[in-house]
């Protein structure tokens, strides 16, 4: 057994950060009612400081912080293991699930006149759960215990997509539950063959007994293609636009901020905990390749939409495809990886961050004028400033322009590919930052137009400013300190060779 | 044995196809449950009796009924659109030849013997108290997994009943059985219900020692509460019912606080204390029997569908 399979200080922490969102589910259901809406924020407060205080061990420590399920290490038991990036997301869910929390509490508030409603009940519960599942998404070091939290996260997620109640949302998240169940059963059929070639689901001891088996490679493509259709990673993404526009716009910044994130943090931990042993440049390539092409597919498309919040959806897709060139540019032990693991994280939060304010912009738009279609914008920006720098901020991101967390990702990922000398990914790059410029531009140019406008009504103003605050972040990550990235490079595997020759 | 196990491959590999190839929908259901059954046979000769009783109770029992409730109601709609094109069913069809064919290769190519845990989990045992290994793996050495799952269940529900109109929130789910229902099933049900209940019981029960347990148990105990729905004898329960949501959640929450008290007892959260472990895994079973024998029935009624005075 390795010293890192025990428990380490602070270990606790971590099934509390997922106890507590599970106990909140089972509560707010028993109780019901408003019950569910007051449990939901009043239990934010705390996830944030478990966050925070892992954050804070993580960091202080300088190595993962692990805990041994029922004193048990594993293969028997299940550990849970948080490292830098485990620490970093779950500091960004803590901050953006309570922002979507608190901007719905005008759209899910229960009726005056009933004890409880439908929508209200199944949004804050739902809400809650996609807390419970992306903790468990970030700190487990179990596969199983992982398809247990990728289950958590489906059926959390597609009741959130179609809590509405319109036709055309169940058939988007009907789609959706269909992909989402066909990702879950291959991720399901990778983990029974890896456990069946080395007796265990432990990451750590996989890494440690990984050998190249012909089951190996074949549980690596499958558990990849089924995460790749969680993640709506092109040709996988038909059911992500249809589902994140027509779902409420808290919802959608927590679907497109944080839950697509998800299956792609599990992406990372495969290919780069389980995995880097594995000799396999051309699983590297190929999602390189679909990245680059999710990025100039989705945002072609993007530039093409009639509706706001269709055209961010779409923009979800290129900046999913961003995230994917983290396989080419940070695999391996070359000078650059550094870069490109930094790049590719900051992407994560970045894009978390500017995607969640501009659908919660999206929603106030939508509120005020009646519609989120692009064409009649013309003047709304005068009529409605915050929500417009809102969505300036966030498109400043999407973009790569600094000073922006956006810009640092790109700028990061840029210098990988040169350094490597893998040019194509550089040119994607900027392709992708010009499209982004183009589909930003749609969005502003009418609205900033002297145009006079009629509002339905004007814009909630905490809601504005709760949308303001997650561009403000985004737009901070730019200038993110160099102890950042030494956070986030805490426990990453093959790194303390990385720099050698 | 060869022949039997033979026979029982080729049986399993027609029905699957029979069930592909179905046109009427009832037929593929009819197809699905007979497929579940023989995969349970498939699992006995494997020796896994508990994956027998579980693919049993649930992938064909529960996962059937669920089927034939579900095939009724949609053919009562008009007719959806056109059916999935030629093109789409032949890329299935090879999506699916494919990942079998990988699946099959991958799964020749494992390790011979196989590396397993079991001689481990057998030999942690006996700090539980416990006489089946597979109860122990799920209530003790994974318990964190099963506590979660049960979580699931509950989102599972949610999620169902929010796919209700707003005028029915608070109300009653269809009932799963016609207006007038054949006295042959009401005759069924007032037989089958009581003894099928003492069954669950006890294969909850024993499970701590034998094959069975809390959720084989609980799948016989949701059956039951089925047939009697089916024949009308009682009627799915208001949603808004402070005890159903209580039996709901019972399971999980019976969990998690066991797991949560955890270090004061036995220094670890969901560790369990020297001596007092087997004790301590029957009282979170049965709630978790409870649980699970509410839930499926919900799942199987569906959204509710009308006010609760109705």
């Amino acid at each position: 057994m390795t010293p890192a399979e025990t428990t380490t200080a602070g270990g606790a922490l971590l099934v509390l950060a997922i106890l507590l969102p599970a106990a909140g589910i089972l509560a707010s259901f028993a109780l019901g009612g408003r019950n569910a809406e007051k449990i939901a924020l009043g239990s934010a407060p705390l996830a944030l400081l478990i966050a925070l205080a892992i954050l804070a061990e993580v960091w202080r420590s300088g190595r993962p912080i692990v805990y041994a399920i029922a004193g048990l290490s594993p293969p028997l038991g299940i550990a849970l293991r948080a490292d830098g990036i485990s620490a970093a997301m779950l500091v960004t869910t803590a901050l953006i699930i309570p922002a979507a929390g608190l901007y719905a509490r005008a759209g899910f508030a229960t009726p005056p006149e009933k004890r409880e409603s439908r929508k209200a009940l199944t949004f804050w519960i739902m809400l809650q759960a996609i807390s419970a599942a992306l903790a468990i998404v970030f700190v487990s070091g179990d596969l199983f215990n992982l398809y247990v939290a990728l289950e958590l996260l489906t059926f959390a997620a597609v009741p959130l997509a179609c809590v509405e109640g319109r036709a055309e949302t169940y058939a988007a998240a009907l789609r959706y539950l269909l992909f989402a169940l066909f990702g879950s059963i291959f991720y399901l059929l990778g983990c029974a063959l890896l456990y069946g070639a080395f007796g265990t689901l432990d990451i750590a001891l996989l890494a440690e007994r990984m050998r190249p088996l012909p089951a190996v490679t074949a549980a690596a493509a499958l558990m990849t293609a089924g995460l790749l259709a969680k993640t709506a990673l092109f040709p996988l993404h038909i059911w992500l636009p249809p589902a994140h526009a027509n779902a409420p716009a808290p919802a959608s910044a927590v679907l497109s901020g944080l839950v697509v994130k998800g299956s792609f943090f599990l992406t990372v931990r495969l290919w780069f905990y389980v995995l880097p042993a594995l000799p396999a440049a051309g699983f590297d390539a190929i999602l390189g390749a679909l990245g680059s092409a999710a990025v100039v597919f989705g945002s072609v498309l993007a530039l093409r939409q009639a509706r706001l919040k269709l055209l961010i959806a779409y923009s979800t897709i290129a900046q999913i495809g961003y995230l994917f060139l983290i396989f080419p540019l940070a695999s391996g032990l070359h000078p650059w990886t550094v870069d490109g693991w930094n790049g590719g994280m900051m992407q994560v939060l970045a894009h978390a961050f500017a995607k969640a304010a501009m659908f919660l912009a999206a929603g106030l738009l939508y509120e005020s004028l009646g519609h989120d279609k692009i064409a009649k914008f013309s003047g709304a920006a005068r009529a409605m400033p915050m929500t417009f720098l809102t969505l300036g901020l966030g498109g400043l991101s999407l973009m790569g322009l600094p000073p922006s967390g956006g810009f640092a990702a790109k700028w990061l990922l840029l210098r990988a590919s040169v350094a490597s000398g893998q040019w194509f990914w550089a040119l994607v790059l900027l392709a992708g930052g010009l499209l982004a410029a183009g589909y930003v531009y749609r969005i502003l140019a009418p609205a900033l137009s002297s145009h006079p406008v009629v509002l339905k009504a004007p814009p909630r103003r905490a809601g504005e400013a709760i949308a303001l605050t997650l561009a403000l972040v985004a737009v901070a990550l730019g200038f993110a300190p160099e102890s950042f990235f030494q956070l986030i490079a805490i426990g990453r595997p093959g790194l303390a060779t990385a720099g050698l020759p | 044995m060869i022949l039997f196990d033979l026979g029982l491959a080729v049986l399993v590999l027609g029905v699957a196809a029979w069930t592909i190839a179905a046109r009427e929908m009832f037929s593929a259901v009819v197809g699905y449950v007979a497929y579940g059954l023989l995969l349970a046979i498939v699992w006995v000769r494997l020796y896994a009796p508990d994956v027998a009783l579980t693919e049993a109770a649930i992938g064909s029992g529960v996962t059937g009924v669920l089927l034939v409730v579900a095939s009724k109601r949609l053919s009562l709609l008009p007719q959806a659109d056109a059916p999935p094109g030629r093109g789409l069913k032949r890329a299935a069809a090879a999506l699916s030849v494919l990942v079998a064919g990988v699946l099959a290769a991958a799964v020749l190519t494992l390790p011979d013997p196989a590396p397993s845990l079991a001689p481990e989990a057998d030999r942690e045992l006996a700090a539980t108290g416990l006489g089946n290994a597979v109860t122990a793996v799920l209530i003790a050495y994974r318990s964190f997994d099963t506590m979660l799952e049960k979580v699931v269940l509950v989102l599972a529900v949610v999620g169902v009943w929010s796919v209700a109109p707003d005028r029915f929130w608070g109300g009653r789910p269809a009932p799963l059985g016609p207006p007038r229902p054949d006295a042959a099933l009401v005759f069924l049900a007032r037989v089958l219900a009581p003894i099928g209940i003492v069954i669950g019981v006890q294969m909850f029960w024993v499970g701590a020692d034998e094959p069975g347990g809390a959720f084989q148990g609980g799948a016989i105990l949701a059956a039951m509460a089925m047939i009697v729905m089916m024949a009308r004898l009682t009627e799915p329960p208001r949603i808004d019912s402070g005890r159903l949501r209580l039996a709901l959640i019972a399971g999980p929450a019976v969990f998690l606080v066991v797991g949560l008290a955890g270090p004061l007892m036995a220094g670890s959260f969901f560790a369990y204390p020297a001596g007092f472990a087997k004790p301590l895994i029957l009282f979170i079973e049965g709630f978790m029997v409870l649980s699970i024998a509410v839930t499926l029935p919900l799942l199987v009624a569906g959204p509710p569908s009308r006010k609760g005075e109705e």
